[in-house]
């Protein structure tokens, strides 16, 4: 077995024992990546030099002691670039850690790069990104999904061990389910977003990209907890998520599957891969039972008011006047302004930017965004009184397949569907795990989706980790190919 | 035709805490141009504000201290738009919910510019209501040199507080007198240092005529960024004068956003674009709910000193002080204090009182706050005076000396040799000498001329060059007279 294939958890005995160095770890990965990354493009930017140096000092004892990981590229590091995918802000060198990065070096985690996503984390398939186009190992013709494309195809072709994503309405689980690996949208407040570029402040979370549920639990372990610098971030106890994986019982367990989730529309092979895996973890001894979230039909619409709007706001400081590429041909202020922004921003971001700001327009505030503000709570409501009769909820993650690449660029609202089932989650505030279950005969992974209610990581967790090893989970290595 | 101002004005403060509204730069007045700026106050990628929690308390307390309805619910909105000097293209403010509502400053005469104070509107004792007072960050200072601009961001982040009066004001003395009165609140509470020099009381200015008896207002104009309290007088006079002139001349006034140059002395118009806008507030998803109730109003009430009028009653009850005296001591929290520890110790509080107002006002300098000498001094003085050692007109000599010398009275009687002349056995033999030396006065006042003794008296003091001590000489020659049958 080549050691870029380990898991973290496999990777930390190792370490311990001293049966393999930091150095060797990091080197092994990085020739990995020199074979990989031409044909999958998951990297904005690598740090070799740093990583190294970093491997030979680090303690192997700490929690992540020695373990490589790739960042999405709207994470802060201090002294690296962070474009957010963005020509705007081509040049830009952040001076500063997210609170997650300093909670991964504290934990002895080596940066290794900054992976590719759509701008400013707007898409659901990395194509709107000004670094070009990262592809999914599974078939080098279709998009690796996003907007963590990056961070999964990454993780999936073994370019990296683990990442860190972010998710507003998707971006984490929606790119794992598409690639094949696991991928967890923590409860909103769990973990700190200090550090993390904004597109929508209130349903951004910074979450886990890895080969097992396992390591996802690791990794969750690390980043959360309160952070005075987030105001949103919760004064929440971190429950031990990896020593709690195997304390479930699936007896007097309800989980529950949503009828909302199974509309026309969604694609036969994946309808199928879900319900086997439902059966599975009834055959495991859980009680399956079919709820309803009635407000879902209105979570994309009302998504696209609240998100947008936000980051009509929090992509306002990119203007070129402090940071950041600026026009060089202008006559006013009005006018640098408008090139700037013009120059810098791409079709997508520039769209939500616009629709953002009409929602919030005088006339039409009341119409959109307020409206939006109580839909979103009664979606809060679907979910609250469901998690009374279940603990969690069983669900695809996307009603389709991994699409190729161009197929639904010219479509935002087919582009805005790819998401329909992991928005609501983010509406909620609740956490939401994508785990693969499965393969389309095409050869494509397939990802089941488990919502828990709020703070309740350690369920999902633990029930996608019985999963995994109910069936005997072994990360597969992608053809890397084009089918 | 008689015509009448309507006026309302909105107040920016800047709030007295170490560090800046949203990040835990120090605020510093003067420091060298972006050197107190970190992530947050930039508006860099990905930074996040964390509320300041001594400005929540000062802005609740000021509420407290106006009368205002604290709101047990805060929130804070992002105001939408784009200027260089704002690092995120938005401002964070309060929109709906500010934290303090309603509330009122109570006009009193002193309040009033000095031209003014024996108007009758400075008798008035009007109270002038308040709207909202909210909380807000300041933006930094765009800086132009020739053919090209910087930004200083120091001050971006800082904490504003914004207080808003009702239309209430009906003369620019009212406007000076509420912004007096407003800043002696804002002082008292320690809340700001209100230095209009630094900026940290800034004024926007509402203004309308109507004539008198007419129920409409009239069409209203903004003037924005008046940095001095006389400033704000003397702009609201000319733009009165200037609406008035304009309706006099059959003409209508169109709404509009004026600055005054005081230089020219006038008013002039903005460029419309620059606030023709559509802010978009909306609440800012990083900031959590303000909830005020517990903690935060309990720690504004703690700060709560005595306020002005209250201690304007006190003083007056308390030490016998007429209202001018009271008022004038209590216009300066300093000086109150100042004044009391003096009294404790001084058998006449109302002399203490009359050489700290008459005397060392007189000679305090402006830019000292502080008084230099201690209160003790003031209470010797009059102590000395109370016991006949000095006269009046020499205790008014020695508080000059006091202050630029920095002695004490006993010391400065001493090296002037300034003391009365007390001994009975030398006025004894001056007293003497006087009658002798003044036969025809003797024999007036003998002839019942009572006042011929003014006379007799007035060679005593000459002799000793003033240093007697009146009430003995005096007593001694009726006594000596009375002697001689």
């Amino acid at each position: 077995m080549n050691l870029f294939e380990y898991t973290i958890s496999e990777l930390r005995r190792l370490l311990v024992r001293k049966e393999l160095s930091p150095t060797e770890l990091t080197e092994a990965l990085f020739s990995r990546i020199a074979e990989v990354e031409p044909k999958i493009n998951a990297y904005n930017y690598i740090n070799h030099e740093r990583a190294i140096e970093r491997a030979k000092t680090v303690n192997v004892d700490l929690p992540l002691g020695g373990i490589p990981i790739a960042i999405k590229d709207n994470i802060n590091v201090r002294a690296e670039p962070c474009r957010c995918a963005s020509k705007i802000l081509e040049g830009y060198l952040s001076p500063y850690n997210a609170t997650v990065i300093e909670k991964l070096i504290k934990a002895g985690a080596i940066l290794v790069g900054r992976t590719n996503m759509d701008e400013f984390a707007m898409g659901s398939s990395t194509e709107n990104s000004a670094t070009g186009l990262t592809k999914n190992p599974w078939d080098l013709q279709r998009v690796p999904g996003g907007s963590s494309g990056g961070s999964a195809a990454a993780v999936a072709s073994h370019e990296a061990f683990c990442a860190l994503g972010s998710d507003t309405g998707g971006s984490i689980r929606q790119p794992a389910s598409f690639c094949g690996c696991v991928g967890l949208k923590p409860t909103y407040g769990r973990v700190s977003r200090y550090g993390l570029t904004a597109f929508a402040s209130s349903l951004d979370q910074i979450g886990p990209l890895t080969k097992t549920v396992e390591d996802a639990a690791l990794l969750l372990e690390v980043i959360s907890g309160f952070d005075p610098n987030d105001n949103t971030s919760e004064k929440m106890p971190v429950p031990r998520f990896s020593e709690l994986l195997e304390t479930l019982s699936l007896k007097n367990m309800v989980l529950g599957v949503p009828k909302e989730y199974f509309i026309e529309g969604i694609d036969g092979e994946v309808r199928e891969a879900i319900n086997k895996a439902i059966a599975h973890f009834e055959s495991l001894g859980a009680k399956i039972e079919e709820v309803s979230l009635p407000h879902t039909p209105y979570a994309v619409a009302t998504y696209y008011i609240l998100a947008t709007a936000e980051a009509s706001a929090n992509l306002a400081r990119f203007d070129g006047i402090r940071y950041g590429r600026r026009s060089k041909h202008y006559e006013d202020l009005l006018d640098y302004y408008g090139k700037t922004r013009d120059e810098g921003f791409g079709s997508e971001v520039k769209r939500r930017i616009l629709l953002g700001t009409y929602v919030l327009s005088s006339g039409y505030y009341d119409a959109y965004y307020l409206r939006a503000l109580k839909v979103k709570e009664k979606i809060k409501q679907d979910f609250s009184s469901v998690f009374k009769k279940c603990q969690a909820l069983l669900t695809p993650t996307s009603p389709f397949c991994a699409f190729r690449i161009g197929e639904k660029s010219n479509d935002p609202l087919q582009m805005y569907l790819a998401d329909i089932f992991t928005i609501a989650v983010n509406l909620a505030g609740i956490c939401g795990l994508s785990i693969p279950c499965g393969q389309s005969t095409e050869g494509l992974p397939i990802g089941l989706q488990i919502i828990g209610p709020a703070w309740k990581e350690e369920v999902i967790l633990a029930l996608g980790h019985l999963y995994q090893k109910s069936t005997g989970w072994k990360p597969p290595i992608p053809p890397l190919e084009k089918t | 035709m008689e015509y009448e101002a309507i006026i309302g004005l909105e107040v920016h403060v800047q709030l007295k805490t170490q560090t800046k509204l949203f990040c835990g730069c120090p605020i510093e007045y003067g420091a060298l141009p972006n050197s107190r700026v970190c992530p947050i106050c930039l508006g860099l990628p990905g930074a996040l504000p964390s509320p300041n929690k001594q400005a929540i308390i000062l802005t609740i307390q000021t509420g407290l201290m106006l009368g205002s309805e604290i709101a047990p619910r805060g929130k804070f909105d992002r105001k939408n738009y784009f200027y260089p000097d704002m690092p995120k293209n938005y401002q964070i403010s309060q929109y709906d919910q500010p934290l303090c509502k309603g509330g009122a400053v109570q006009l009193y005469p002193l309040a009033f510019p000095k031209d003014a104070q024996k108007d009758p509107q400075a008798q008035s004792r009007k109270k002038i209501r308040l709207v909202r007072i909210h909380l807000e960050e300041d933006v930094g200072k765009s800086f132009h040199f020739g053919d090209y601009s910087g930004i200083d961001f120091n001050r971006a982040g800082t904490p504003l507080m914004e207080i808003v009066s009702e239309a209430d004001i009906r003369s620019p003395e009212e406007a000076f007198a509420y912004l007096t009165a407003l800043r002696q609140i804002l002082r008292y509470g320690n809340v700001s240092d209100c230095d209009m020099e630094k900026g940290q009381l800034r004024c926007d200015v509402n203004v309308s005529v109507k004539p008198i008896g007419e129920e409409k207002w009239g069409t209203k104009c903004e003037i924005k960024n008046l940095n001095s309290i006389s400033a704000v007088r003397k702009a609201l006079k000319y733009e009165i004068q200037r609406q008035i002139h304009i309706l006099e001349l059959g003409g209508e006034i169109s709404q509009e956003t004026l600055r005054w140059d005081d230089l020219k002395g006038q008013t002039f118009p903005m460029r419309t674009k620059e606030y023709a806008h559509d802010y978009r507030y909306f609440p800012d998803p990083d900031l959590l709910t303000i909830l005020t109730e517990g903690e935060l109003i309990e720690e504004a009430q703690k700060r709560i000193p005595e306020l002005p009028e209250e201690k304007k009653q006190r003083l007056s009850q308390h030490y016998g002080l007429t209202e001018y005296q009271a008022s004038v001591l209590a216009s300066d929290p300093q000086l109150a204090d100042f004044f009391e520890k003096a009294a404790a110790q001084s058998a006449n509080k109302v002399s203490v009182a009359n050489f700290l107002i008459n005397d060392y006002l007189a000679v305090a300098s402006e830019s000292e706050t502080a008084i230099p000498i201690p209160p003790e001094y003031f209470s010797e003085l009059s102590n000395l005076v109370d016991q006949g050692k000095l006269h009046m007109k020499q205790a008014k000599e020695i508080v000059k000396l006091m202050v630029t010398e920095k002695k004490s009275p006993t010391l400065i009687v001493q090296e002037k040799g300034l003391a009365q002349i007390t001994s009975l056995d030398t006025l004894d033999a001056i007293c003497k000498e006087a009658i002798e030396a003044n036969p025809k006065s003797v024999a007036d006042y003998r002839s019942g001329k009572t006042a011929a003794i003014n006379a007799i008296k007035g060679y005593v003091m000459k002799k000793t060059k003033g240093q007697a001590n009146p009430k003995i000489v005096h007593e001694l020659l009726e006594k000596k007279l009375h002697e001689l049958g």
